[in-house]
């Protein structure tokens, strides 16, 4: 086995998006999705020999008669850098990373299904998402006078990506302005309506496969530079406080990814200045502000007059989540919504984003989770191997 | 909207909550009998919530209950006013308090209007009995004693 094999993400595929998809289901999408991005790689079902669909990638390894295969049971876009080391650890040639969600979402009276937690010293007080998020971005506002505005110039920048996107669910739905965002209604103080993600309906995956197998394949190759990963503990089981330590020195919850986002630069040998598009995981609008401090692309507590100036925007020196991410572009489930940072990344990377597409982009730093969640994933793409 | 915002109130619908398992029923009968109560642990000192079977500092596993005064200090919080579920009725408004003895936990502010609440507040615990026999350690402003 050589100790230099170079795996790449060779195939991408999102099925159409939508709030609701007539006669949808999730295993539909995720094998609409599957044969999208094999397409994609100019690759067939035979070659694959691994799986991650968390979290049923069993299911789907027998559903789609794919064993023997390796499995993944990464959540999120930190199963693209396990799919990478499973290759380049010569486990499985070809991998699979596959999520659809359609049906899921049907009581409406309630939130999201995925944002509402179970234990037993969170339910009572009704959080979900949006609350536990907003706790999170209060504290910032407390710290460091962040204001509602600059909140709102984050999702105004982000959903005017999704309205020029025309795979965007919200596509041609602005443009938006930061007093349209502040004029909707209050969900979660600080959040309006407009500072949070949506709930749709979709697929996507994303094929990785190793570099002696690129004369096979159709699409340009996208490699992963580095990844990190920073968890603190379980989701939505305990107050998401901004100080929460561990018992080394290092970032606090406030700054969950920046530990990962260190290691992955270290590892990708690049600087903050080489990156050329922030494909950012915006859940709620305040996670992009700390996710930009957290990764050091700017101090701490400076990451609201750094988004308001027009840095963020998509011809701004910093653009982040060109394809209107979850607020516009799509959040289908727990899974879809991570991958697809990593798609966006590896379209801009390619040249592929369309009407959004970042002149030159070469490298794109991908990021999924947030700090109200506890955990946050860092994958940083390039053109070239590192 | 118009007019002064009314003071929040506790719940009164039958709450989405898990059943208490071993490590966690102290606490819940504590609050059944109007006490907020936290671990100790018994080697090195530290005070913990929500409880565990050792403790999270030196990973001892001597670990005694004791009561808090139930007062402290606001840390952050939000206003809900889209609800998690039916369940809850709006405006409601989760927290997070730092406690006298050195631990954080989760809450729902009451006692005053949403656009009353401060940094810092000085808080303190006032227990109340929602749907389904369920006794939840809410916290107020303080009152000096």
């Amino acid at each position: 086995m050589s100790s230099s094999r170079l795996a790449a993400i060779v195939g991408v595929h999102n099925t159409p998006q939508g709030r609701r998809l007539e006669n949808a289901t999730s295993r539909a999408l995720l094998v609409q999705a599957a044969l999208g991005a094999l397409a994609d790689a100019g690759l067939a079902l035979e070659d694959v020999d691994g799986v991650n669909a968390e979290p049923d990638a069993a299911g789907v390894i027998y559903d789609l008669s794919l064993g023997p295969a390796w499995q993944g049971r990464q959540f999120g876009i930190a199963a693209v850098p396990e799919a990478v080391s499973a290759i380049e650890a010569g486990q499985a040639d070809v991998v699979l990373i596959a999520a659809g969600a359609a049906r899921v979402y049907l009581d409406r009276a309630s939130t999201a299904p995925w944002t509402r937690p179970e234990n037993e010293f969170v339910a009572p007080w009704g959080l979900f998402t949006a609350a536990e998020f907003a706790l999170v971005a209060r504290r910032h506002m407390i710290m460091y006078g962040t204001t509602p505005e600059q909140l709102a110039r984050v999702a105004a920048t982000i959903r005017n990506n999704g309205h020029h996107n025309p795979e965007a669910v919200y596509y041609r739905r602005g443009p938006f302005k930061p007093e349209d965002i502040l004029a909707s209604r209050m969900v979660a103080d600080p959040f309006h309506l407009l500072d949070c993600s949506m709930t749709s309906e979709g697929g996507c995956a994303i094929v990785v496969a190793a570099a002696d197998r690129l004369p096979d394949v159709a699409a340009r190759p996208v490699y992963l530079l580095g990844a990190g990963s920073d968890h603190f503990g379980p989701s939505y089981r305990y107050p998401p406080s901004w100080d929460l330590g561990g018992r080394r020195d290092g970032p606090v919850n406030g700054q969950v990814g920046g530990h990962a986002a260190d290691r992955a630069f270290r590892h990708a040998g690049i600087g903050r200045a080489d990156v050329d598009v922030l494909e950012l995981y915006d859940p709620f609008s305040f996670e992009i502000i700390r996710q930009l401090e957290a990764f050091g692309f700017c101090g701490p507590g400076e990451g609201g007059p750094f988004v308001a100036d027009g840095r963020i925007d998509i011809t701004g020196s910093h653009p982040v989540t060109t394809d209107g991410g979850t607020m516009s572009f799509s959040h289908a489930g727990a899974s879809p919504q991570m991958l697809q940072r990593v798609i966006r990344g590896v379209q801009q990377v390619r040249g592929q984003a369309g009407p959004l597409q970042v002149p030159g982009a070469r490298i794109a730093l991908c990021s999924g989770g947030g700090a109200g969640a506890l955990f946050n994933v860092v994958v940083i793409l390039g053109a070239e191997p590192s | 909207m118009t007019g002064p915002l009314a003071p929040l109130a506790p719940q009164h619908g039958d709450l989405p909550h898990a059943e208490p398992g071993p490590v966690t029923r102290p606490f819940w009968d504590g609050c059944a009998a109007g006490e907020l109560r936290f671990q100790r642990c018994l080697r090195c000192r530290a005070a913990q919530f929500p409880p565990a079977e050792i403790c999270r500092a030196c990973l001892g596993a001597d670990l005694a209950w004791e009561r808090s005064a139930g007062v402290g200090t606001l840390y952050s919080w939000t206003v809900v006013h889209r609800p998690v579920t039916p369940a809850f009725e709006v405006p409601y408004a989760p927290a997070i308090v730092d406690l006298a003895e050195g631990y954080q936990m989760m809450t729902n502010l009451i006692g005053l209007p949403p656009d009353a609440i401060t940094p810092g507040l000085a808080v303190q615990v006032e227990f109340h009995e929602t749907g389904g026999g369920l006794h939840l350690p809410y916290f107020r402003p303080r009152t000096p004693s």
